[in-house]
């Protein structure tokens, strides 16, 4: 039997394709073929996708044969990619452990919550600027955007001065419409840009990330490559979310009112958006490095495995009636950003900077509302990531 | 009585056990680190709170021991 092919667009903007969903039901894990051609297996529960990303037999290497990827290429196949130091979130233990470990000081609970002034101030600056501004507005560009990009730069420690050319480059590096050469070149400009940095930070110490990091490490690579990892993954996931959670939550009023009358609330909202759209949701693929039995089927060295996570993150077992959206469910126990040793590093910045802005923005402009139907949006559902292009608002003017 | 036991080699330093029950967690400042700081949770409430910081460890390293 042929495998079917694994459908990585939505059909609803709030919903995974329902082949996920079918893939999910059934008893045991099932083969996909990936848009290269390849088969991968693909995992919907959330029971077998906790184990796979739990077991250390799995390997993050997207460059080792079998990794499932989305591209019709295979990336072991691209020339030149293996010039780069290896980055974390591809690093298997116990080099990945180790680096994980010189870093994570920077992203405690506590360290993040320090942040909260400041990030309030960013979102307060650019909510100002917005209603300042033309009404109706794009939010993305207004506020999804900007507040992570800031927020991110100022964590790495990039002068202010540099804001421009760091925002642009790395909107190139994430535009899926730029050409691959100008990707490439802002890639390559970003690095340059990044080792430079590094280099100034190492004559001129300051109170950031990459300073506090080069007290305790000589390898410059290995920091141009983690500055390149927390730029990118600091970026257009937060952005997507916030722009997501905004027409979510403007299409569900009920659910609004609830965080807007008790912003204790929010909290809570947040981990449910994140469980609803799991926009990152095939970045946890694996593949095998020795026979592994999951979820009753054998999965072979050298075969790749796909995790359909926003499908898990519906999985009835854990999320009953988790086609809906109910930010009172205590959905804490969501994949979206994903498990095991690789857990996203910055999910604790990205909730803190979703709860402010959600708290602020519906707080600060109680009228605003969508100038076009939820479901007419240009949602990224041809992205790895998941999110909107644009989203236009508009409000009431005081 | 319920005891939470905590493998700090195998902790990732993800502080959702933090997010779950500040009272029985923390983190340290160096590597993130989970500290256990009230190892026996005083009520059902507290016990609920142990059981959900188990199952969302990411690393696995939280366990019960009843």
């Amino acid at each position: 039997m042929t495998a079917p092919h694994l459908r990585t667009t939505r059909t609803c903007p709030f919903a995974p394709p329902e082949e996920h969903e079918r893939l999910r039901d059934q008893e045991t894990p099932t083969k996909v073929t990936m848009p290269n051609g390849e088969q991968a297996w693909a995992l919907g529960r959330l029971d077998h996708v906790r184990a796979m990303l739990s077991d250390p037999r799995f390997s993050s290497n997207r460059w080792l044969r079998g990794f499932p990827t989305l591209t019709k290429d295979r990336p072991q196949d691209v020339p030149g990619r293996h010039a780069r130091r290896t980055p974390l979130v591809m690093m298997d233990p116990p080099e990945h452990g180790e680096a994980r470990r010189a870093v994570v000081g920077e992203f405690t609970v506590r360290r993040m919550e320090a942040l909260r002034p400041r990030i309030q101030r960013i979102v307060d600056d650019h909510i100002d600027a917005m209603l300042a501004g033309p009404n109706p507005a794009d939010l993305v560009t207004a506020l999804s955007l900007p507040v992570p990009s800031l927020v991110i730069c100022e964590l790495l420690g990039v002068p202010y001065g540099d804001h421009d050319f760091f925002q642009t480059s790395s909107a190139t590096l994430l535009s899926l419409t730029a050409p691959a050469e100008e990707r490439a070149a802002a890639a390559e400009a970003l690095h340059v840009y990044l080792a430079g940095l590094i280099a100034r930070r190492r004559e001129q110490p300051g109170d950031d990330l990459l300073s506090r990091q080069l007290a305790t490490s000589d390898d410059v690579e290995a920091l141009v490559s983690l500055g390149f990892l927390l730029l990118l993954a600091g970026h257009e996931t937060t952005a997507n979310m916030i722009s997501l959670g905004v027409v979510a939550l403007l299409d569900h009023p009920d659910q609004l009112k609830a965080i807007t009358t008790d912003p204790s609330r929010t909290p809570a909202a947040v981990e449910e958006l994140l469980r609803y759209f799991t926009i990152a949701e095939f970045a946890t693929s694996r593949v095998a490095r020795e026979d592994v039995e999951l979820g009753g089927v054998l999965i072979r060295a050298g075969e790749g495995v796909v995790t359909l996570g926003n499908a898990a993150n519906r999985d009835p077992a854990a999320f009953p009636h988790g086609a809906e959206l109910d930010v009172e469910r205590g959905a804490r126990h969501h994949i979206a950003f994903g498990f095991g040793a690789h857990q996203c590093l910055g999910q604790n910045l990205a909730r803190l900077e979703l709860q402010i802005v959600f708290d602020t923005l519906f707080r600060r402009v109680p009228s605003l509302r969508l100038t076009e139907p939820a479901d007419g949006l240009p949602y990224k559902d041809d992205a790895t990531v998941y999110g909107l292009y644009r989203l236009p608002v508009t409000w009431d003017a005081p | 009585m319920t005891k939470i036991h905590a493998d700090t080699s195998r902790c990732i330093g993800a502080g959702q056990c933090v997010l779950t029950d500040p009272d029985a967690f923390d983190q340290d400042d160096a590597a993130g680190i989970v500290i256990v700081l009230r190892p026996e949770p005083p009520d059902d409430a507290a016990v609920t709170r142990a059981r959900q910081a188990v199952l969302i460890c990411p690393s696995q390293a939280l366990s019960l021991e009843q």
